[in-house]
C-alpha cells in the first residue's frame, strides 16, 4: 500500500510532541478531604506558573527539537482555556519559539473541538503548519471533571514531503458537524456543565459510525486494516460505546492516558496521537476519532521515516517524571479556593513598551555574546563587561542550553503566587550566568552541581497582564 | 587615576541623630526637624547660617522640597541625593565636596527614611520603574544568604561552624545595641535564640537580618580651618570613597559570592586618601553595613580587617567585639538600629563622631579610641551588583 498515490499529496505529520506538566493529583486525595469524589489513578496538573500558553510553548519546543530541520509556515494555537481574550495567545508562542515575523500565528479558541479542528485544517491545507493545542481542565471539587480532567499540551508539525520527512501520512479525513447541547461553559467560569449523559451518547454514536465509514471509504481501506484505534472526546461514555461499534477488530485501543494524565480536552487527541506515534512502527494504520460537537476522523499510515524519528522527550517519559501535590495546593492552583496571599505588595504590571523592546530576551531567552571576548551576557547588553566593546554582540539563544546550579537558596519572604520560591545561581554550559527561579522541584531534592534546563513560565499576573519569562527546572531523567 | 581626596579639608562640627524605631507617631518631617535641630544645636550655629543642604532619602519624595518645606528654608539650595543604601553617606560625601570646593562655608548633610507607613514588614520599594517583568524577584535576604554556603565551601567551614559564626556577629551587634539608647532593639539576644530563629531565606533566620526602622541623622560640615570656631572636638574627614559596580557578578561565572569587589575597591581608595596602610591596627572602630550577617563576615575581609578565608575565625575569637582589637558596629549596627535607608550612613558617622570625641557612654566605649580614626561603610544592592561607600573620620588633623 505504501506506493499508492496519496489523496493528500503525501501530507501528514512531520513531528509530534506532547507536554505533560510535572505535577500530579492523586485522585484518592479528593475523597479523603470531602468523603466523595476522586477515583483511582492520577491526573496531570499545570503548575501555578503554567497556563495553556506556557504549556503550548513547551510542547512546541519539543516538537521542533524532535524535527530540527522542519520548517514552519504558520502557527496555530488552539485552546478552550485561553490566557487572553482579544489578544492573540499564539503570538506569545511565536515569540518564544523565535519564528520569523512573516509566519502567521493564529488562535483557534474557545471550543474543545478547535484542537482537532486545527489539526484537520493543517492536514488538508498547504505548507507547513505548527499546530499547538493546550488545555487546563478543572471542575468543582468532587466533580468528575475535576478528577478526570488533565492539563497538558501537544504540538504537531504538519506538512508534506517538501517540508520535512512525513512520519505519518494522512489517508483519510472525514467530518460531521452537528449542533446539540452536550457540554458547555460560560467564559470565565471555573466549571463546565453537561446535559444528561445518555442524550450525548445517543447523538454521538451514530454520527461517529457514519464519519468513520466515510473516512475508511476515502482511504480505500477496511476497518480491519486499522492497527491502532483512538476514540477520544470529553464524553467518555460515548467514546467507549462508539469504539465497540467500528468493527476495527484487528486494532489495539490506544492508551487514552486517563489513568495517568486525565482528559486534556482541547489537546487530548493530539496528546494521545503523540503517545501512539512515539512507539509506532512503519505501515501501521492509525485511526483517530474525536467526538466534539460532531465528529472528526483522521486516518494515518505510519511511514518508514518513523524509524529515524527521535522524540526529544516522549510522553511516556514525561508521565513517569512527576510528583504529587496535595489536594489543597491543587484547589488553590485551580482557583477553587483562595489562600492567604504573602504579606508583600503585589508586583506591578509589566510595561508593554519595555517588554516590546526586550522581546527576544523576555520571550525567547536570547542573551548576547561579545564577538571579541566571547563573554556571554544575560540579559543581553550593548557594552561588554569583558573589554568594554560597544555594540559588538551577536544574539545568544539560551533557552535550550542546560546549566549547573552553583548556589541554591529558598526565599521565604519574596512575593510568589505559591511561596516559598527557590532560586539558584545557574551557570550555563559554554558560558553565561543568571540567578533564576526554579520550578517543578522541591529545594530539598536539589544540590549544587545539579543540572537544570530552562522552561517558559508565567511569573505572575497583574492588571490582567500575564508576566511570562523563563525559569529553570531540573533536567528530567534521561 | 586614584581619587585625590579631601583629607583634612572638611570637618564635622555638630551632629544629631534621632532614636531609630517604629515611629508610628512621627512622619519624615518630624524626624528631619529633630535631627537637624540637634545637629544645629551641637554645632552652635543658627539655621540661617547654613548655606546649603544635601538630603539623602531613598524612599521619600525625591527632591530638595522634602527638606525645605518642613524646615521652612528660604532661598537655600537643597540637593536630594540617592544611591541605594549608601544614600545617607552620599549626603555627607556631596556636602563635604561642596564645602571643600569653597562654594559654601557651612553645609548640612541630612538623611531620613520613613518606612513604617507602608503596611508591610521589610522594605518596600517606591518609585519603581516600569519593567519587562524579567528582573529578579529575589529578596536581599535570599541574595546575601547565598554568600554563606559559598564562603563555607571555599574555605572549608562546616555548616555548624558557619551557623555559629553568623550568630556570633548578630550576638555582638545586639550586645552593643543593648547599650545604645538610640537603638531600635535594645536587648541582648542569646546565641541559642539566634541559631534557632525561624528561617527567612536560605540559612538566614530572623536575627541574621537587619530590621526596618524610621529614623534621621544630620551633620554640620565646615572647612577644617574654621572647625575650632565651632567646637573643640571637630571630626575631620579623612576619606570619602564610592564605587558603583558594573553589576557583572550575577552574569559572570567567575564571581564566587565570597567577596564584594566593590567594597574592596572603595576601601582601597579610602585608605589611599587617608594614608592608611594597616587598617586593622590603625582604625579604632568601624561602622559597617551589617544588613545580613554573611555580609558583615565578607566585609571584614574586603575592608582588610582579616586575611581572606580567616574572618570567620576572627569573629569567633572576638576580634570585632566592642572591646576587641577593632570594634565593629559599636553602636549596634543595622542589626540593632534597623535600616532607614537614607539615614543609616549618617547614623554610622554619628557613632564615629561620638566615639572619636569620647562621648560614647561608658558601657559602650571601645578599647582603642586612642587611635583616633573611625571608618563607616555602606553597601547598597546585592552580591554581584552593588554600590559601596567607605568613609574615614579622625579626631585630629594630619
Amino acid at each position: 500500500m505504501s506506493g499508492t498515490p496519496s489523496k493528500f499529496n503525501g501530507r501528514g505529520i512531520i513531528s509530534v510532541a506532547g507536554y505533560v506538566p510535572y505535577r500530579r493529583l492523586d485522585r484518592s486525595a479528593v475523597a479523603k478531604t470531602f468523603g466523595s469524589g476522586g477515583g483511582r489513578g492520577k491526573r496531570a496538573v499545570a503548575s501555578y506558573d503554567e497556563d495553556t500558553t506556557t504549556m503550548g510553548v513547551e510542547a512546541g519546543r519539543l516538537a521542533l527539537k524532535s524535527a530540527p530541520t522542519a520548517i514552519t509556515d504558520q502557527l496555530i494555537f488552539a485552546t478552550a482555556s485561553p490566557a487572553y481574550l482579544d489578544k492573540t495567545n499564539a503570538t506569545t508562542l511565536h515569540a518564544a519559539l523565535r519564528l520569523d515575523s512573516d509566519v502567521p500565528a493564529l488562535d483557534f479558541g474557545g471550543a474543545i473541538r478547535s484542537g482537532v479542528g486545527s489539526l484537520r485544517l493543517a492536514l488538508t491545507g498547504n505548507g507547513a503548519t505548527l499546530v499547538v493545542s493546550a488545555d487546563t481542565r478543572t471542575g468543582l471539587p468532587t466533580s468528575s471533571d475535576e478528577s478526570n480532567g488533565g492539563d497538558g499540551a501537544a504540538a504537531i508539525i504538519v506538512g508534506g514531503p517538501e517540508q520535512g520527512a512525513v512520519i505519518a501520512e494522512l489517508l483519510g479525513a472525514s467530518s460531521i458537524t452537528e449542533e446539540f447541547i452536550d457540554r458547555w461553559r460560560s467564559p470565565g467560569s471555573n466549571r463546565s456543565k453537561q446535559w444528561e449523559e445518555r442524550f450525548g451518547e445517543t447523538k454521538y454514536v451514530p454520527i461517529g459510525e457514519r464519519a468513520f465509514a466515510g473516512a475508511i471509504k476515502q482511504a480505500e481501506i477496511t476497518a480491519q486494516d486499522i492497527n491502532v484505534l483512538a476514540v477520544t472526546g470529553m464524553h467518555s461514555r460515548a467514546c467507549k460505546a462508539l469504539a465497540g461499534k467500528l468493527g476495527a477488530t484487528n486494532a489495539v485501543a490506544a492508551d487514552d492516558l486517563t489513568s495517568v494524565v486525565g482528559n486534556t480536552g482541547t489537546c487530548h487527541p493530539a496528546l494521545v496521537l503523540a503517545n501512539v506515534l512515539e512507539t509506532a512502527t512503519p505501515d501501521q494504520v492509525i485511526a483517530l476519532v474525536v467526538l466534539a460537537d460532531g465528529v472528526e476522523v483522521l486516518l494515518f499510515r505510519v511511514t518508514d521515516a518513523i524509524l529515524t524519528f527521535c522524540p526529544y522527550r516522549s510522553v511516556a517519559k514525561q508521565i513517569s517524571n512527576g510528583a504529587d501535590i496535595t489536594y489543597g495546593k491543587f484547589l488553590a492552583w485551580k482557583n477553587q479556593v483562595t489562600i492567604e496571599p504573602p504579606r508583600r505588595p503585589e508586583p506591578d504590571r509589566i510595561s508593554a513598551s519595555v517588554s516590546g523592546r526586550t522581546e527576544d530576551w523576555k520571550y525567547a531567552f536570547v542573551g548576547s555574546k561579545d564577538r571579541g571576548s566571547g563573554a556571554l551576557h544575560l540579559p543581553p547588553a550593548r557594552v561588554s563587561r569583558d573589554g568594554g566593546a560597544l555594540d559588538d554582540m551577536e544574539p545568544a539563544p539560551m533557552s535550550d542550553v542546560e546549566g549547573t546550579i552553583q548556589i541554591i537558596t529558598i526565599d521565604r519572604i519574596a512575593y510568589s503566587p505559591s511561596p516559598p520560591i527557590t532560586f539558584a545561581v545557574v551557570d550555563f554550559d559554554g558560558g553565561g550566568r543568571l540567578p533564576v527561579e526554579l520550578t517543578d522541584c522541591s529545594a530539598d531534592d536539589l544540590a549544587v552541581g545539579d543540572k537544570v534546563e530552562m522552561t517558559f513560565r508565567k511569573l505572575f499576573t497583574s492588571d490582567d497582564i500575564h508576566n511570562y519569562f523563563w525559569k529553570a527546572r531540573p533536567v528530567p531523567p534521561a | 587615576m586614584a581619587s585625590k581626596g579631601i583629607k583634612d579639608k572638611v570637618a564635622i562640627v555638630g551632629m544629631g541623630c534621632t532614636p531609630f524605631g517604629e515611629h508610628w507617631d512621627k512622619g519624615a518631617d518630624d524626624l528631619l526637624i529633630e535631627s537637624s535641630s540637634a545637629a544645629i544645636a551641637a554645632a552652635g550655629v543658627k539655621s540661617e547660617d547654613i548655606d546649603a543642604y544635601w538630603l539623602g532619602t531613598a524612599m521619600g519624595a525625591p527632591s530638595g522640597l522634602t527638606l525645605a518645606r518642613p524646615l521652612q528654608l528660604h532661598n537655600k539650595p537643597v540637593t536630594h541625593v540617592i544611591n541605594h543604601c549608601a544614600t545617607g553617606s552620599e549626603s555627607i560625601r556631596n556636602a563635604a565636596y561642596a564645602v571643600a570646593s569653597g562654594a559654601y562655608d557651612i553645609a548640612m548633610a541630612i538623611g531620613v527614611e520613613k518606612v513604617k507607613d507602608s503596611g508591610y514588614q521589610g522594605l518596600v520599594g517606591s518609585g519603581r520603574q516600569p519593567t519587562d517583568g524579567t528582573t529578579r524577584t529575589l529578596t536581599a535576604a535570599a541574595m546575601f544568604a547565598m554568600c554563606a554556603p559559598a564562603y563555607s565551601k571555599k574555605y572549608g567551614v562546616t555548616e555548624t561552624e558557619m551557623r555559629e559564626v553568623l550568630a556570633r556577629i548578630a550576638w555582638k551587634n545586639h550586645y552593643n545595641g543593648a547599650r545604645n539608647s538610640r537603638a531600635q532593639f535594645r536587648k541582648e539576644v542569646s546565641m541559642e535564640t539566634i541559631c534557632n530563629a525561624p528561617l527567612l531565606a536560605g540559612g538566614l533566620g530572623v536575627y541574621d537580618c537587619s530590621g526596618v526602622a524610621d529614623g534621621s541623622a544630620a551633620a554640620i560640615l565646615v572647612r577644617a580651618e574654621d572647625a575650632y570656631k565651632y567646637t573643640d572636638k571637630p571630626i575631620f574627614i579623612k576619606a570619602l570613597a564610592l564605587v558603583a559596580g558594573n553589576c557583572s557578578g550575577n552574569a559572570d561565572p567567575d564571581y564566587d559570592y565570597t567577596s564584594f569587589p566593590e567594597i574592596h575597591a572603595a576601601a582601597n581608595d579610602a585608605y589611599a586618601q587617608a594614608g592608611i596602610t594597616d587598617p586593622r591596627a590603625q582604625l579604632a572602630m568601624a561602622e559597617v553595613h551589617d544588613c545580613f550577617t554573611p555580609a558583615e563576615l565578607l566585609i571584614y575581609e574586603d575592608l582588610g580587617f582579616a586575611e581572606r578565608g580567616t574572618a570567620w575565625k576572627e569573629v569567633l575569637a572576638g576580634t570585632y567585639d566592642l572591646l576587641g582589637e577593632i570594634s565593629v558596629n559599636p553602636d549596634g549596627g543595622l542589626k540593632s538600629f534597623g535600616h532607614p535607608v537614607g539615614a543609616s550612613g549618617v547614623r554610622m558617622a554619628f557613632e564615629a563622631y561620638l566615639q572619636l570625641r569620647g562621648e560614647a557612654p561608658p558601657e559602650r566605649t571601645i578599647a582603642h579610641a586612642e587611635r583616633g580614626l573611625g571608618l563607616t561603610h555602606n553597601l547598597g544592592g546585592y552580591p554581584g551588583e552593588m554600590v559601596s561607600f567607605v568613609g574615614i573620620y579622625g579626631n585630629q588633623p594630619g
